[in-house]
């Protein structure tokens, strides 16, 4: 046919343009799937101050305690519920990094009945200083918590610097809260870390 | 009747019975006008659900969906919020995830830009190809070669 001679030579660089497209695709799926868990959300609260509420306590329906009770100190907030089967993983960790160090443990106990969360604790041991019991989860909605268990790390002046959404393992503890801590001056026994 | 005729029976009743009681999740909630319920219902099918990965708050049987969902009809019936400070009010706890709606940042610029620059680089392309086509004349026939047809057209 003659029509096909009258076509323009192709380029011999032209070669290489699906070569391009490919690496570029490669590229594009190569970030984004190493851009970590699409589950767990950027928390609304970091760097901003622990919302006010008022609760009662797990261990007495007539003591109603506010945000100030977690003032004053660095503090780790736990929300945790007998319905989750990651805050009793995490159960064990979480006392023994009350036993590591001088960090206070907070409770948050989330959407539960408190009878079974006092016979939880009677069951597994208490390593919570405070449990804030949050039974309609209201409190929970103003942390943005949607999933137990979920932890909070305030300094002294009620400022959210860290969250953990699921369990905290001894990597988290190494490699989130540890340092820290150890920025907040939290006193931590040698040997870790 | 026969016995097929009994069974069939026996599953429409069936249906009638407990697809109700399956579908008695559905929460029960009053307004005040036809409006809130309205704007209540826009709202849940607009915000996403946090615990799902591509889930509107409607659409939603977790916990946490059901929980929000409570807290937006409080906050249109009882506390008067506007649309937006619903919206601002779920973006302050629970991010710019719930809002299906990325903001213009430093994280997301790409989401924003890339269709439009792809727009633009197809855009690029048409025009390219266009002009091309454009440069391709057909020359005309020989007078031997308009002969030849006729003779063959005649034929």
């Amino acid at each position: 046919m003659a029509g096909s001679d009258s076509k323009p030579p192709m380029h011999r660089a032209s070669l290489f343009v699906p070569l391009g497209l490919f690496v570029v695709i490669v590229a594009v799926g190569y970030v984004g799937f190493s851009l970590g868990d699409r589950h767990v959300l950027p928390s609304a609260l970091l760097k901003k101050p622990f919302p006010q509420f008022r609760a009662t306590t797990l261990h007495d329906p007539d003591m109603v305690v506010e945000r100030a009770a977690l003032l004053g100190a660095p503090v780790l907030v736990n929300v945790w519920a007998t319905w989750c089967p990651t805050c009793q993983a995490e159960h064990e960790e979480l006392t023994r990094i009350t036993q590591v160090s001088d960090i206070r443990l907070v409770g948050i106990n989330y959407k539960d009945d408190r009878a079974k969360a006092l016979n939880w604790l009677a069951q597994f041991g208490n390593p919570y200083d405070l449990v804030v019991y949050d039974d309609d989860g209201l409190l929970g909605v103003e942390l943005g918590v949607y999933g137990a268990p979920e932890t909070f790390l305030l300094d002294a002046d009620g400022t959210v610097i860290y969250k953990r959404v699921g369990d905290v393992n001894r990597n988290i503890w190494q490699t989130e809260l540890l340092p820290r801590l150890r920025e907040l001056g939290v006193r931590i026994q040698a040997g870790e870390g | 009747m026969s016995g097929w005729g009994w069974r069939a029976l026996l599953l429409v009743w069936a249906t009638g019975v407990f697809t109700p009681l399956l579908a008695s999740q559905i929460d029960v909630y009053r307004f005040d006008d036809a409006q809130q319920k309205t704007r209540y219902q826009a709202l849940i099918a607009e915000l996403r659900c946090p615990k799902c990965l591509n889930t509107n708050l409607a659409g939603s049987d977790a916990p946490i969906a059901q929980d929000l969902r409570a807290a937006v009809h409080r906050l249109v019936v009882q506390e008067g919020f506007t649309d937006q400070q619903v919206r601002d009010w779920l973006q302050a706890r629970y991010g710019d995830f719930v809002l299906y709606d990325p903001p213009f940042t430093a994280r997301t610029w790409l989401v924003w830009v890339l269709p439009i620059g792809l727009l633009l680089v197809g855009l690029g392309l048409l025009l390219l190809l266009q002009r091309r086509g454009r440069q391709v004349v057909s020359a005309p026939l020989s007078d031997a070669q308009k002969a030849h047809i006729r003779d063959y057209l005649e034929r």
